[in-house]
């Protein structure tokens, strides 16, 4: 046994602030609290909605202070990197068999790409018509 | 063999984490900047059409279901990524994290109920 073991320094709290790839899995871990957030947020509207018209008035007006759009750009960011992670690891989680091997992993990102685009575009013309 | 929960737990995680992937980024688009910043016009998400919107039944069920999976999922991962922060309390943590995905899962659930 060695009398003097090399003991490498982790700082428990800011190690994953010296390397980039652990500086994204960190930030990739951060979109959930966006996404609750907005959640949230979310969901006292739906209160304020219940309560009546004037409570949703007041909400609508909150929505468009400067403090709540930077929250929504910010939030926006982080959803887009949570669904990119989120759809970039999909082939590991799928194996599709096909032939002797397995549909490709680029197939499955794609498709999940594409079935992105199709709901963010149904979301955004359901807005536009409603 | 030994029962776990942990099936479930991160069945669920998946659940919210595909779901609030494939239309979260969309919704904060459209309520929290298009709307707000004008593009729809006006009365784009007035009181009237809100809540015209919301009567509809598959609308109620469809938002419960993205609103409480995507509060699980990110309970759920801040609880394990509390861990990678230095925060080793993980029963506070989850009480926590877990406590508040499900007051405003059970305060969705009234409102849109109520609406």
């Amino acid at each position: 046994m060695s009398r003097k073991p090399y003991v490498r320094e982790v700082p428990k709290t800011t190690w994953y602030m010296r390397n980039g790839r652990y500086m994204r899995y960190m930030a990739r871990e951060v979109t959930c609290v966006f996404l609750a957030l907005y959640m949230a947020g979310l969901v006292i509207g739906l209160v304020r909605l219940m309560q009546g018209p004037e409570a949703w008035q007041s909400y609508l007006a909150g929505l468009s202070s400067p403090v709540a759009i930077l929250f929504h750009l910010i939030a926006f960011g982080f959803a887009c990197y949570h669904a990119t992670s989120w759809f970039n690891v999909t082939p590991k989680a799928m194996r599709i068999p096909q032939g002797d091997g397995f549909v490709p992993g680029k197939t499955i990102v794609g498709a999940h790409y594409g079935l992105w685009g199709a709901a963010s575009l149904v979301i955004i013309v359901l807005m536009g018509v409603l | 063999m030994a029962k776990s929960n942990k099936p479930i737990v991160w069945g669920l995680f998946a659940a919210g984490g595909t779901i609030s992937a494939f239309v979260v980024p969309a919704m904060i688009l459209v309520t929290g900047l298009l709307v707000p910043l004008g593009v729809f016009g006006e009365d784009a998400m007035s009181y009237e059409r809100m809540t015209a919107f919301l009567g509809n039944w598959i609308v109620k069920v469809v938002l419960l279901g993205v609103v409480i999976l995507t509060l699980w999922h990110a309970a759920h991962r801040l609880r394990v990524t509390a861990h990678d922060f230095g925060i080793r309390s993980d029963g506070t943590i989850a009480m926590g994290v877990y406590g508040f995905a499900g007051l405003f899962s059970v305060i969705a659930l009234f409102a849109v109920l109520a609406i």
